[in-house]
């Protein structure tokens, strides 16, 4: 028992979860700050948060070639996890900047919103960094019951209850999926560390094709798309993004969407890697679909927020093409892109933030008519933005979208990348539509409610930054990715 | 500064948006000297090129720039891989001389977001100027790409009654074919790496020596001239040019017509032709099939239309047709009548443009019927309208003729012979619907009251014509001029396609037309080396 006890302690290493623990005190602290502060006043509390994922980002880095494995294999700080971290600190990074004013404006001037959002990280950087089928169970769990409140914070806006309930019971669903999946693997191989999964895999080729470990394989993917928003698990997506608060829609399309690849792709890959064949097979269909569902039914959306969610939808499925190439290429190319998507999409939900009204019903089509005239800089951000999206040059939508494309296209693929490229010429229609009513109608409204505030202008400046910055060098982060990728 | 010539040329509109934007917005004057200033500025920092005689000795690649850019291992490597040859060298020209006549035929025409309009102008040069010097592919995509916003917007904002659905047509249709050329590009770069093959990331020079099996040249050249062809563009994926042409304003009109459409016949030369030998013999048949189609077809429909714009618009993918069959008749005196068509049809279509842009601007309308005797007000305009006319048909002594000419003589040297038969008729086509449009607008009595005080061209129009008027009778009298610095690079060019440049010229051949003559290359060892 003694020896239990020092074995355990030995192979602890608090290094390998130094930053999502910094960040869980981090969010603890400013739990107790908020409930002393006076009701209301949230500013303090935003920076405080701001600060916090600054010094994680900083304790992160320090794992940056130093891999630090923790808690008898079930953590691995390496660099993949490190990336991904840090692409969910700048996802919160933003979406903490462009809310406080939203906050207000909406009404719900709460505090607790800010430590909420710091958990979601820690449990996405658990998620990254899981090499434990629990750890990454854990991880999950921490960020989607955080989200759960943040999807349904507006607790007297029916449309927010929605998106907060929807995304609570689908969620649950889909973990109990999960948790079912890593139960009937743990039944086949007796263990739930990934790289044990991948050993007994190798060391009996045969139970592969064991009923029990598809299943259970299947079921764990399956919690994994559901998170990824790919479809055939993509229904909750548009009700949940349309009614959550928009910096939250935004979070969750970029942070906690990236922390689930991170996950599916360190169980894939390195878990099931003796089912390579078929897990591409399926990948494809799947990659397929889920892009050809979101442009199509972007298509005909009128409401902005719901528009972006479908997109966000065809954008996994781009991402998912990485992951059918398999590849070093393609799999680094999956981190780049959700770090372009991060940059790219919250700047477009951050400019949509800035034009909305209380309540936000002018965040359609029509709504912005002429918007490019009357906000001339705001409608060149968006512009930007939408250009990214659509994948053109010199925007880092096109080298994310070319970079992905390369790893399928060297694997082999090119009736995949074909179809992703005709996808992303459907989704120029739905992008064009937008930048039509922008600059190509009369303006109908003034926008004279729209005023700049400092932090949501700073998370715009910084996604602009992003966006032209790895659209025309992007080589030194692509660096980076290949050195993080497996 | 030769060094970076080419830079400096690229960029240098792009240089003068960031000084826009700080232009007051409402001092209209102010916004337009100053972009017409950056134009002409551009214009002369290329002059050089056109003087320098390089050209008419070598046909390599000069002027070269290159940096690395992305260099990522094994994984993928782009540059900065600049350079101009006798190929581009005229496009090149072609585009630095047109856009300050665009800006200055704006003077009037634009009155709402006068700086946006100036600043997609430039935008819209610099993607031209780095598309045609671009010898690395995936920079050239980069531009090309480019090129597609601000005309988007150009359509888009300052365009007709129908704009919106002109200016998302032209983008759709235009993103679709390259986002295809992209597939394209990236297959052929990780084929190469595979092979082994020395590159030098997407290097155009490099992947020229590249031996790809005819399979993957099949699909490859589907791919780039399923782009190439969008944006010629070649019958029947012409629908978008018709509808972008009648919507944009004047100065988009010209500059597409000008400029952009040649990006579908240079990539062709450029591109999916020298790049993918082997799968050309297999294509060329149809492709010159669809050239002539696109002749008869957009000579008929631009008789029957009433509205001016959308007959030039539609004369232009006759045109274009020509350029096309010269192109493919993979001999000298073809691809000489190509490449030189591309300027004449540059200059000729653009100047119609512009003439319609002056009658648009005096009476806003287009219709044909609402026109009659203006001649009898408007002497000089008539005048200038007739010589652009002439040229538009190709009567000898402009420069029509000899693009025209020589275009169907190397089709009716090479195997493409009965091509060139239908393809003739497009020439009396040609006259047919010019000569009658001029003659329903200009000639008769003054029917239409409305035109009773036409006002003849102003200074400033004239300026803008002139110009244009030189280089037509240039071209058409001294063409030598121009083939002497394309010959070389053109018969490398032949070379690369696997077609011989020589062997083609019949010795009859030479005595047939001084054009003709000029363009039988007289330094045969330029290309043997």
């Amino acid at each position: 028992m003694e020896n239990l006890v020092q074995e355990a302690i030995q192979n602890v290493n608090l290094q390998a979860i130094m930053p999502s623990l910094v960040l869980c005190v981090f969010g603890m602290v400013l739990l107790m700050v908020s409930v002393f502060s006076k009701r209301g006043s949230t500013t303090h509390v935003a920076w405080l948060s701001i600060v916090a994922l600054v010094v994680t980002g900083f304790v992160s880095l320090s794992g940056w070639n130093n891999p630090q494995a923790g808690f008898a294999g079930s953590v691995l700080l390496d660099n993949f996890a490190t990336f991904f971290s840090m692409i969910c600190l700048v996802a919160a990074g933003l979406t903490i900047l462009m809310s406080d004013d939203y906050l207000r404006r909406e009404g719900f001037p709460v505090s607790e919103y800010y430590p909420l959002i710091l958990f979601t990280t820690a449990g996405a950087m658990w998620m990254a960094s899981g090499t434990d089928l629990m750890t990454i169970f854990l991880g999950l769990e921490v960020l989607s019951v955080s989200l759960y409140v943040l999807a349904g914070f507006f607790r007297t806006q029916t449309r927010s209850n929605e998106a907060g309930l929807k995304y609570f019971f689908l969620g649950a669903f889909s973990t109990g999926f999960l948790l079912y999946g890593v139960a009937l693997l743990y039944a086949v191989t007796g263990t739930t560390k990934i790289d044990g999964i991948a050993a007994y895999v190798q060391a009996n080729p045969a139970s592969a094709m064991n009923t029990m470990f598809i299943a259970g394989g299947l079921l764990l993917l399956v919690g994994f798309l559901f998170k990824i928003a790919a479809a055939p698990f993509h229904m909750w997506t548009p009700d949940v993004y349309q009614g959550a608060p928009t910096p939250i829609t935004a979070f969750m399309s970029a942070g906690p969407k990236a922390a689930a690849f991170a996950a599916l792709m360190r169980v894939t890959i390195v878990g099931l890697e003796g089912l390579q064949s078929e897990l591409t097979a399926l990948f494809w269909v799947l990659a397929v679909l889920t892009m050809t569902v979101g442009n199509f039914i972007a298509l005909s959306q009128k409401d902005l927020k719901r528009m972006l969610a479908y997109s966000s939808i065809s954008h996994a499925g781009y991402a998912m093409v990485g992951l059918v190439a398999w590849n070093e290429i393609g799999l680094s190319a999956i981190l780049f892109y959700m770090l372009v998507y991060t940059f790219m999409n919250m700047g477009a939900f951050a400019v949509l933030i800035l034009i909305g009204k209380k309540g936000e019903d002018n965040l359609t089509l029509d709504g912005i008519a002429g918007l490019g005239y009357k906000k001339p800089i705001l409608g060149v951000v968006l512009t930007i933005f939408l250009f990214s999206l659509m994948g053109l040059p010199p925007t880092a939508g096109f080298i994310g979208k070319f970079y992905i494309f390369s790893g399928a296209i060297k694997a082999g693929y090119i009736w995949l990348a074909v179809l992703g490229v005709l996808n992303s010429a459907v989704s120029l229609y739905y992008y064009l539509r937008v930048m039509v009513q922008m600059y190509f109608k009369d303006p109908e409204e003034d926008f004279s409610w729209v005023t700049i505030n400092v932090p949501t202008a700073i998370s715009i400046i910084i996604s602009v930054v992003g966006v032209l910055y790895l659209g025309i060098v992007p080589g030194s982060v692509i660096q980076l990715a290949k050195l993080a990728g497996f | 500064m030769a060094d970076y010539l080419l830079s400096i040329m690229t960029f240098f509109p792009l240089l003068g948006i960031l000084v826009l934007l700080f232009l007051p917005r409402d001092n209209g004057g102010l916004l337009k000297g100053f972009t017409l200033a950056v134009s002409l500025i551009t214009f002369a920092i290329s002059l050089p090129l056109a003087f320098d005689n390089v050209f008419t000795t070598s046909g390599g690649m000069h002027y070269r720039e290159f940096y690395q850019w992305i260099n990522i291992g094994d994984f993928f490597q782009m540059n900065y891989n600049l350079g101009v040859d006798g190929i581009s060298l005229w496009l090149v020209m072609l585009t630095t001389f047109i856009v300050p006549i665009t800006v200055l035929s704006t003077w009037n025409a634009v009155d709402k977001n006068i700086k946006g309009f100036m600043a997609m102008l430039l935008l819209l040069e610099t993607g031209m100027l780095g598309a045609f010097v671009s010898l690395d592919l995936f920079l050239f995509y980069i531009f090309w790409e480019l090129m597609l916003i601000p005309m988007y917007f150009l359509i888009g904002i300052w365009g007709g009654q129908n704009r919106i659905y002109a200016a998302v047509k032209f983008f759709i249709y235009t993103a679709v074919g390259s986002l295809l050329m992209l597939v394209a590009i990236i297959f052929v770069y990780y084929f190469a790496v595979q092979s082994g093959a020395p590159m030098n990331g997407f290097g155009i020079q490099e992947l020229y020596k590249l031996d790809l099996p005819y399979n993957a040249q099949f699909w490859l050249f589907l791919a780039f001239g399923f782009s190439f062809a969008i944006k010629v563009p070649m019958f029947p994926l012409h629908t978008w040019l018709p509808d972008a042409h009648t919507e944009a304003p004047t100065a988009g009109s010209v500059i597409l017509a000008a400029v952009l459409l040649k990006m579908g016949t240079y990539g062709y030369v450029r591109f999916a032709m020298p790049l993918f030998p082997e799968a050309l013999p297999t294509f060329i048949p149809f492709l010159a099939f669809l050239s002539v189609v696109g002749i008869i077809y957009g000579s008929l429909v631009a008789m029957m239309q009433d509205d001016i714009k959308k007959l030039v618009a539609y004369s232009s993918v006759a045109h274009l047709g020509f350029v096309m069959l010269g192109v493919f008749s993979l001999n000298l005196q073809g691809l000489a009548g190509g490449m030189i068509q591309m300027i004449n049809h540059g200059i000729s279509t653009g100047a119609l443009f512009l003439i319609v842009g002056f009658l648009y601007e005096r009476r806003h309308t287009r219709l044909i019927t609402e026109f009659g005797g203006v001649a009898t007000k408007m002497p000089i305009f008539a005048t200038i309208f007739m010589i652009v006319t002439f040229s538009s048909i190709g009567l000898p002594g402009t420069n029509g003729f000899v693009g025209e000419f020589l275009a169907l003589m190397g089709a009716f040297q090479s195997s493409l012979r009965w091509y060139a038969v239908f393809a003739t008729t497009g020439v009396i086509l040609a006259a047919v619907y010019m000569l009658w449009v001029y003659q329903r607008v200009m000639f008769g009595k003054v029917t239409n009251p409305k035109n009773e005080n036409l006002k003849d061209l102003s200074v400033r129009e004239i300026i803008i014509m002139l110009p244009l008027l030189l280089f037509i009778f240039w071209i058409g009298i001294f063409p030598n001029t121009f083939f002497s610095k394309m010959n070389p690079a053109m018969e490398q060019m032949l070379i690369q396609m696997g077609a011989n440049p020589v062997a083609v010229v019949e010795p009859a051949t030479s005595e047939t037309h001084a054009p003709a003559h000029s363009a039988t290359p007289a330094t045969q060892a330029d290309g043997h080396k």
